[in-house]
């Protein structure tokens, strides 16, 4: 057991075995990193209790499973609490300004794709000042993975309300409410076509784990939604959905090619005459008071992340609602798509095959030449 | 028939006519004829921002003006001797640069009782006897062109078409240009379409018979080559020796060329021409906005890229912040500013030199940056491997000022040998696994002459670090809002900048006689305007100096001498006195201002007006 176990480290070691699929031009490590390996020298500097340690700590210990050198790993921050991350993590990183660090992300893998580029941002970074770089890194298709700390707030600036913020939500900036309707991430991210759209909790260090190695093992733009809990500004803003029953009654861990199920496994999902997927009862074999809802097995979803059209996975990130009385969590959508870093190194191959690399004599002297002699 | 020749030293010829006439294209194969024929020349395109304004009004009109001589000239011209007048909203709007007993070539099928209508003429000119004082040559352009294409299979619109290679063979005959190349140019041009290449090749043809035997040109002219410099030359525009001295800069660099772009007029061409060039590597990333371009390209600078984004005024206030950032990281970036009438969107097509303020001091915080500008379009190629120079041995962001008349005006261009161009490799070196001190690498560690940081990428071992927009401390890059150490960031990052001028070549002064008492000074675009009134001045009898700074930040070391050196100095700029300001302010001189906003290059012999009555009033 034991020397069987020890064999399988070494292959790995070695290099050997299935390469996650965003680093397939990156170098392999020669030995196995360790969590402390990516710990910076840098005091961490978040309030007590901010979820951000959390997924700052579950990031550091991921890490080491992508078996890439340290210095081939890059993340790029914008502007907020969360964006201080990449101070903290031992390799290299950019905290750059306010909503850029996809554009800023997007120069670096597109030119450089032996790197493993990540992009920390936050709710108001990405959406609110940055959301145009996000978007269109989305639809690009670079080879980035894009984590998005939703703590529905402005922390850095103590405490505005955010584009992720409930309407009538009571801030600095909104003494008498807020007025304008919030995003949903995951439904952005779809409407801009991205590949891969997740999302997870700052809480469950295990789902967050699983999401991250699913966003290496995508080739392109990965979005992961990340729910955070700011203890100072929007305390509990995610607490239906923390704690064991909550876990249990409302969240839709969502598994490819598995029937999407909660509850307890009571509740399922089905389309609607309109093409909504709406909560149902699960047809039981025995219990008083079948409800009118309830459904036969066979008109419930099972869950279908590979799906090319992106319809489905828009109509499960509407499932949400204030409440949280059913959230989706997990892989949306991956679907495998040529990413534009590939595309843009394939069209430089293509005109050197064709016709040689460049000569720049020939180049300033182009076509219509004089001689004075 | 044989007809007279007259030999003339230099013509300048303006066509003018509706943006759909294809004024553009007719000036630049008439320019490309002159320069393989192997006269100096200088060009002045003019188009409005509009694609197609409503045809046949003034706003519509399209021209392009070429200077060519059989000696070294300086500028376009101030006034055509030739104005070819494709409809009369083109008259209307020209008529008043020709000077009297000036050539008018006119296409009178356009002279329409609508057409006339259309742009406020009550009568026909060609009737009214108000075109009296010039020599007129009236010609049907358009019915000659469709007559002459009668028997081709296509449409009488595709015929109308054609007359502007009718004018260019015309005038192509007219001044005895070689016609080759303008044929293959057509061939090549209209590979995909045979039918229509015949008949544009046929009008070109019925052009230049129509002139050999028309008794309405009863004279043909010629102009011989200029003794210019022994070597091969071409033709060049601005924006596209730019883009040629971006690519030889990366491959004298020994890096790959990254350019984050967003389209913008007159900037657009340089995405255009790098976006060809592949095979050289050059990654060309056309972003959702400005602030997205210049983000791209300052992550591709972090990872080793020779990174340049281009754009013009108003994309520049937006690039502001990530330019800061890149102050504040200290990483090599390019920004190519095309500089355009403004403020906000102004005039889009029209040249200015009023960005140099915002350049010098356009963000937030001590933030300097170093200016590179040149001085003719051809020189923009060795301003983008100077900026880039500076770029990569300094490791700052450098703005490269051109502008609106340097970037679409031409002229020719001796090709340099690829072997005499700087070796740029020699300029940095990326820092190495091994350069790490007793505590560790040190992302700050200046080098003691330069003051550059080391510039390390991602996937060199064990220089792994962080760095960004919050001050950093000095040395370890560390995070730190330490009041002493902030002060000596700001210190050093300035010193860093200002240092550069003990690398950048003194200012040199034309002063042949010794004996002038006025420095004219200029900075880009205009030198060759003010060195053709210059020469004016001095033909006059008049001693002046010249000088034309192409550093701007930071100055050349000379300069502050250079300015004491004469009783008076006139600075003549494209703008309000930008860089009058900054002179007085460093150098307590006071310039002589002289400013004009007109959205065009300043005339010759207006500025040698300026120079002369400086001179009386020394």
């Amino acid at each position: 057991m034991s020397e069987a176990n020890g064999h399988g480290r070494a292959a790995t070691q070695q290099g050997e075995g299935r390469r996650l699929a965003s680093l397939t031009l990156v170098p392999r490590a020669a030995t196995r990193s360790a969590t402390k390996d990516f710990k910076s020298d840098q005091e961490v500097r978040w309030c007590p209790g901010c979820g951000d340690y959390a997924i700052l700590a579950a990031f550091q210990a991921f890490l080491p499973e992508l078996e890439v050198p340290r210095e081939n790993i890059v993340v790029i921050s914008g502007i907020g609490c969360s964006s201080r991350l990449p101070y903290y993590v031992n390799s290299y990183g950019m905290h750059s300004i306010h909503g850029r660090a996809p554009a800023i992300a997007t120069g670096l893998a597109a030119s450089r794709p032996d790197l493993s580029v990540w992009v920390i941002t936050g709710d108001g970074d990405a959406l609110s000042i940055g959301g145009n770089h996000l978007i269109h890194a989305l639809r690009r298709n670079v080879n980035i993975k894009i984590l998005l700390f939703n703590n529905r707030i402005y922390g850095l600036t103590k405490g505005q309300y955010s584009p992720t913020s409930e309407r009538g939500k009571v801030t600095k900036s909104t003494p008498f409410g807020s007025l304008d309707h919030p995003f949903n991430p995951v439904s952005l991210a779809l409407g801009a076509d991205a590949s891969f759209v997740a999302r997870t909790i700052d809480s469950d260090r295990r789902h967050l784990t699983s999401v991250l190695r699913a966003a290496a093992d995508h080739q392109g733009a990965a979005f992961i939604e990340i729910y955070q809990n700011c203890p100072i500004f929007n305390d509990d803003a995610f607490e239906p959905l923390k704690g064991a029953s909550a876990t249990a009654e409302r969240l839709i861990k969502l598994e490819h090619g598995e029937p999407v199920s909660f509850a307890g496994g009571t509740r399922g999902l089905r389309f609607s005459a309109h093409g909504e997927l709406e909560a149902v009862e699960v047809a039981a074999a025995e219990g008083p008071g079948k409800s009118d809802a309830a459904a036969d097995e066979d008109t419930l979803i099972t869950h279908d992340a590979h799906r090319a059209d992106p319809s489905y996975a828009f109509a499960l990130s509407r499932l949400d609602t204030a409440d949280f009385r059913h959230t989706p969590v997990g892989v949306f959508r991956q679907v495998e798509q040529p990413s534009y870093d590939q595309l843009m190194a394939e069209q430089i191959d293509a005109a050197r095959s064709r016709s040689g690399p460049g000569d720049l004599a020939a180049l300033l002297a182009g076509n219509d030449t004089w001689e004075v002699s | 028939m044989t007809k007279q020749v007259q030999q003339l030293d230099h013509v300048i010829i303006r066509f003018a006519g509706d943006s759909g006439d294809g004024m553009q294209l007719t000036g630049d194969r008439f320019t490309q004829e002159t320069a393989v024929f192997g006269n100096d020349l200088s060009t002045l395109p003019n188009f409005p921002a509009e694609i197609r304004a409503p045809a046949g009004t003034l706003p519509g009109v399209s021209s392009f003006q070429l200077h060519f001589a059989d000696h070294d000239i300086l500028t376009p011209g101030d006034a055509p001797d030739v104005l070819i007048a494709m409809n009369p909203a083109a008259l209307k709007a020209n008529i008043k640069d020709l000077p009297r007993g000036g050539d008018l070539i006119i296409n009178t099928d356009e002279f329409t009782k609508r057409n006339l209508t259309k742009v406020g003429y009550e009568g026909s000119p060609l009737e009214d006897g108000s075109l009296e004082p010039y020599h007129v040559h009236a010609v049907p352009l358009t019915s000659m062109t469709v007559k002459a294409l009668e028997d081709f299979e296509i449409t009488r619109k595709d015929a109308e078409r054609a007359k502007n290679m009718f004018a260019l063979g015309m005038l192509s005959w007219l001044y005895d240009r070689p016609a080759e190349g303008t044929l293959g140019f057509l061939k090549a041009k209209f590979a995909s379409k045979p039918e229509i290449m015949a008949a544009n090749l046929a009008a070109f043809q019925a052009g230049w018979n129509f002139g050999e035997t028309t008794e309405a040109f009863s004279v043909r002219y010629e102009v011989k080559p200029a003794p210019l410099v022994r070597g091969t030359y071409r033709n060049i525009s601005g924006n596209t020796a730019l883009a040629y001295g971006l690519i030889a800069a990366s491959q004298l660099a020994g890096l790959p060329l990254f350019l984050g772009s967003y389209p913008i007029t007159p900037a657009s061409d340089i995405l255009h021409e790098l976006a060809k060039h592949k095979r050289f590597g050059v990654r060309t990333f056309q972003a959702e906005d400005e602030i997205a371009a210049v983000g791209a390209a300052l992550g591709a600078s972090f990872g080793g890229s020779l990174a340049v984004t281009s754009t013009s005024g108003p994309g520049m206030l937006l690039k502001a912040e990530t330019v800061g950032l890149a102050v504040s990281v200290e990483l090599p970036l390019i920004i190519c500013d095309i500089q355009r009438a403004g403020p906000s969107t102004g005039m889009p097509t029209k040249t200015e030199q009023a960005d140099l303020l915002q350049a010098m001091f356009g963000r937030n915080g001590e933030s300097p940056v170093p200016i590179v500008a040149p001085a003719s379009p051809a020189e923009c190629f060795t301003a983008a491997i100077e900026a880039a120079r500076i770029a990569v041995k300094y490791r700052t962001p450098v703005f490269l000022l051109s502008d609106g008349y340097l970037a679409n005006g031409s002229e020719p261009w001796r090709i340099p040998d690829t072997a005499s161009l700087p070796d740029l490799s020699q300029e940095f070196a990326f820092a190495q696994p091994g350069d790490r001190g007793e505590n560790g690498f040190e992302p700050f560690r200046r080098d003691p002459v330069t003051l550059a940081r080391p510039w390390a990428v991602p996937g060199t071992p064990g220089l792994e670090h962080r760095i960004g927009g919050i001050e950093k401390a000095d040395v370890t890059g560390d995070i730190s809002y330490d009041p002493d150490n902030h002060d000596r960031m700001v210190r050093l990052r300035q010193a860093k900048i200002d240092g550069i001028a003990a690398d950048v070549p003194p200012l040199e002064v034309d002063d042949p006689d010794g004996a002038a008492r006025v420095l004219v000074l200029g900075w880009g675009s205009t030198y060759g305007a003010i060195g053709a009134a210059v020469r004016r001045a001095r033909n006059a009898g008049h001693s002046v100096a010249q000088a034309h700074l192409r550093h701007l930040n930071p100055f050349p070391p000379n300069l502050g001498d250079v300015l004491r050196r004469y009783d008076k100095v006139l600075l003549p700029e494209i703008n309000l006195g930008q860089l009058a300001l900054l002179l007085r302010g460093r150098f307590l001189v006071d310039v002589i201002s002289y400013n004009q906003v007109r959205g065009l290059p300043f005339r010759a012999a207006e500025l040698a007006g300026v120079i002369e009555d400086v001179i009386k009033h020394v």
